[in-house]
């Protein structure tokens, strides 16, 4: 049957923001400001987007409870915690433009915790030398979100709620034009023209079995582009939360917020033993205390003592559970104990721990207050995605631009807790003024292909006017269990390939997916809509996991131990080959600029000194 | 592992009937498991809206056996083993399919109200100063996952269905939340008299009794804001005094500790 594509509905936009998280709104709420038509699709409600769960804060050397905090001090850390893989200019940028975008939230009504003085009130995290964490108990997310979404209503953007986009449409110069997209309650489709589209879909975690993240979670951004012809880069670094619920089954995976550590909470074995003292790295020795006594003087607000070492990045710990566990002492259910009953009173834990109170009340019937929780290792954040331009944050095809979870590079090959919601921040607003720039320079829409829009649309239908074929859930439930066996935390050549191989399996047996029922709000089909995507997402990171042949924070391989320094000087680069098959390059990383390479490479202690020095002089 | 009977709302607006399921129930399991599990096994097409599964988004309102919940903090073993568990959707809004209704109401709502706007003057170079004693009201408000189980319940807007006179509990907090911030300066206490429809709430606290978060709506937000209207219109005394000595400036700035 011929599709008439007259029929289609379409809506324009100057800028086209797809993704309504913490990055997407703020996208919007800037390319609004620039006097840009501006429109935001979402697959969920307004305000229900992954950044609703983010908990325990957004980092920013504000130097509201340390003075001593700067700009640089947060770079230096952003940049051990990833493994000196990041994009130094992103890591740069986010360092110095997150406390003022932090400050900006406040004036669009966001309800922080405060300091006795009476301003933001900042929480220790993983890898943070400060105390850096804006939040407000362990709800930021939800405080950012809602900030965003009741700030963002007043400003003229056009919201489209449960809209899926389903694929781009480029013009003759092969740039980025246009998006097809699919309403959820009817199933009916729209085209969206804009000037310019980004992305903030963030990630793709949906592809494994434990996980902390939603149904939306299917790597929709990353598909998108590689399909529009964009490179991806850094896909082999999936980081592994080192604190989900493990227990009962049926919520293993839900995130248990850092903060529990960052308040003082300890990781112990079933042998009663503050495991974490074994597995310093020897890069953070020097600035980890060593002993309990010490550890304990840290908590009480000894400025001297070194940070415990259950805040070591999350790469770190994650690994450090998963031994544990191997080697038979883990915690009844297969994971470790995370006690703060022990630390903190259980007025403070209420008070400071709200949500993590209430969540383990409820699905784990345990007081926190009183027992420990039982913890595990859950996929929890993309560090790699989008192949963005630093500075512009276009992706390699003209006119898209990517930012938040779903663009690579800013936080290497390991994330620090609370860099992602201050990533949405600044990466956001950056995006924002910059695909409004592009927009700008455009004078008209580009003409839609027409046979492009119909291909995207029938490849949708497909899926529901097909006889029979296979079933959309089980088939994400292999995809699950491949991905959480042979391509999860601790990865080796044999299982990579395995799973590779399963891999290709499931997508030939997604050629002939079919979903029952009708287009009106239907589950299933929207599960294999997502499932092309996350298919493209997780033989990208398996592919990539292959080529790595280093461990390299979130990305641990059991036949190559331990850094290599000659892979420092690559990222890999995913993309879609001319024949239609992903292919893998290694790329060479540009030279980091001088300045840069020696603020993150300095002592912490030359660094303290020296900002202190600049900041005498400012005030002599 | 035991088996438990469910019946399930399938249909939209117009057509629908409860749709008896069995299906086997593992330890620990809450009931949006339960609609996943049949999801996936039995009814491919079974509509729900859900997100983090942990009582943090407030997509997944429902009703449970007559009693508006969420379903993914909702246990299993809350329930007697032999009970048969009816999901249906939220009364009070339109359905679009099965257990997924037409919300857009109450995002029109939200819109209605003025945004923040902070006093310029309390603004320093370290950002605006407010004590926590001063916001710890407001940040109660915030808690708010926009579930709409408030507004299900709400009777003026279920059962004489007053969409058009009453912005509903959540939207009442909003304004609390907005109206009680230490350092806002805007004014809504008129559209609230006058526009919102606080008038129609008479307190019998069903909003408060099915929160999730445990947000005391009534005693916290509605009754301080019925009091303000009461203040500015009613109270001789302050209208009085309000045409002797002409308007008093809404908030004082809050006082160093």
């Amino acid at each position: 049957m011929m599709l008439d594509i007259s029929e289609i509905k379409v809506i324009e936009h100057d800028v086209l923001i797809v993704g309504a998280g913490g990055a997407g709104l703020s996208a919007a709420i800037e390319s609004s400001s620039q006097g840009m038509s501006t429109g935001i699709v979402m697959k969920s409600l307004l305000g229900k987007a992954h950044t609703v769960m983010a908990e325990g804060g957004m980092a920013a050397a504000l130097g509201n409870v340390d003075a001593r905090d700067h700009w640089k001090i947060h770079f230096r850390d952003t940049m051990r915690g990833g493994k000196f893989l990041n994009v130094w200019r992103m890591a740069e940028l986010h360092a110095k433009i997150a406390p003022e975008r932090v400050r900006l939230l406040e004036e669009w009504g966001a309800v922080f915790d405060r300091t006795k003085s009476g301003l933001i009130n900042q929480r220790n995290f993983g890898g943070h030398r400060y105390p850096r964490l804006a939040h407000v108990g362990d709800r930021t997310g939800l405080e950012m979100i809602r900030t965003l979404q009741d700030y963002g209503i007043h400003q003229g953007i056009e919201a489209y709620m449960e809209c899926t986009a389903l694929d781009l449409l480029k013009n003759e110069k092969d740039e980025v034009c246009g998006v097809v997209c699919m309403w959820r309650e009817t199933g009916t489709f729209t085209i969206f023209k804009a000037k310019s589209i980004i992305f903030a879909t963030g990630g793709g975690g949906k592809a494994w079995e434990v996980t902390s993240n939603s149904w939306e979670y299917t790597g929709d951004g990353y598909a998108l582009a590689y399909e529009a012809g964009a490179e991806l880069m850094d896909l082999e670094f999936s980081q592994f939360h080192p604190t989900g619920m493990v227990w009962p089954l049926s919520v293993k995976g839900i995130l248990v917020t850092e903060s529990v550590r960052g308040e003082g909470g300890i990781l112990l074995n079933s042998e009663g033993t503050r495991f974490m003292f074994n597995y310093i790295p020897e890069r953070f020795r020097s600035e980890t205390a060593d002993t309990e006594e010490e550890a304990a003087r840290w908590l009480a607000g000894d400025l001297n003592a070194r940070r415990p070492p259950e805040l070591l990045t999350r790469d770190v710990v994650a690994r450090a559970i998963n031994e544990e566990v191997k080697a038979g002492r883990g915690s009844k259910h297969g994971g470790a104990y995370l006690n703060i009953a022990t630390q903190r009173s259980a007025e403070d834990i209420k008070k400071k721990l709200p949500s993590m109170y209430h969540q383990f009340k409820v699905l784990a019937e345990l007081d926190i207050t009183k027992e420990p929780m039982e913890v595990g290792p859950t996929c929890h954040y993309f560090m790699g995605g989008i192949r963005v331009d630093a500075d512009t944050t276009m992706s390699t095809v003209p006119g898209l631009f990517a930012c938040g979870e779903c663009a690579a590079g800013m936080h290497g090959a390991n994330r620090l807790g609370g860099n992602s919601l201050s990533d949405l921040l600044v990466f956001g607003y950056l995006a924002g003024k910059n695909a409004s720039e592009y927009a700008k320079n455009k004078v008209t829409h580009s003409e839609i292909d027409e046979e492009q829009a119909s291909k995207i649309i029938r490849n949708a239908t497909d899926i529901l006017n097909r006889e029979s074929g296979a079933n959309p859930y089980l088939l994400h439930e292999q995809l699950e269990n491949n991905m959480q066996i042979n391509v999860g935390i601790i990865r080796s050549k044999d299982e990579l390939e395995k799973g590779i191989s399963q891999l290709e399996k499931i997508k030939d047996d997604y050629k002939n997916v079919k979903a029952k029922g009708t287009s009106q709000f239907n589950p299933g089909w929207h599960e294999a809509l997502g499932l092309r995507n996350l298919l493209i997402t997780a033989e990208a990171v398996a592919r990539a996991a292959i080529l790595r042949e280093e461990s390299r924070g979130a990305h641990t391989r059991s036949d190559f131990p331990g850094e290599q320094k000659e892979w420092l000087n690559y990222n890999i680069i995913s993309r879609k080959g001319e024949d239609g098959n992903m292919e893998l390059i290694k790329v060479e990383r540009p030279i980091p600029n001088t300045e840069l390479e020696r603020i993150a490479e300095s002592s912490i202690e030359d660094l303290e000194r020296e900002i202190e020095q600049e900041r005498k002089q400012i005030t002599n | 592992m035991a088996t438990r009977k469910f019946q399930i709302y399938r249909g939209d607006h117009n057509n629908g009937e409860l749709v008896h399921f069995e299906t086997e129930v593992k330890e620990g399991m809450v009931v949006l498991d339960v609609i996943h599990k049949i999801q996936a096994e039995q009814a491919n097409d079974l509509a729900i809206r859900w997100n983090c599964k942990a009582g943090k988004c407030g997509s997944c309102s429902v009703e449970i056996n007559g009693k508006p919940k969420l379903s993914c903090m909702t246990r299993m073993n809350e329930y007697g083993p032999n009970e048969t568990i009816i999901v249906t959707p939220m009364k009070t809004f339109p359905i679009i399919k099965d257990l997924v209704t037409d919300v857009s109401w109450n995002y029109t709502q939200n819109k209605r109200i003025k945004q923040v706007k902070l006093a310029p003057e309390s603004k320093t170079d370290k950002g605006y100063v407010m004590y926590q004693e001063d916001v710890d009201r407001v940040q109660e408000f915030r808690k708010c996952i926009e579930c709409y189980l408030c507004q299900n319940v709400c009777h003026v807007l279920r059962d004489h269905d007053k969409k058009n006179k009453f912005v509903g509990p959540r939207f009442m907090i909003r304004v609390a939340s907005l109206e009680m911030h230490p350092l806002d300066t805007e004014d809504r206490i008129p559209e609230l008299k006058n526009e919102f429809g606080s008038g129609m709430c008479n307190i019998t606290r069903c909003c408060t009794d099915v929160c999730p978060e445990n947000i005391n709506l009534t005693d916290n937000g509605i009754i301080p804001l019925k009091e303000r209207i009461v203040d500015r219109y009613y109270d001789p005394i302050t209208i009085l005094s309000r045409k002797i000595f002409g308007k008093k400036k809404k908030k004082l700035p809050p006082l160093k500790r």
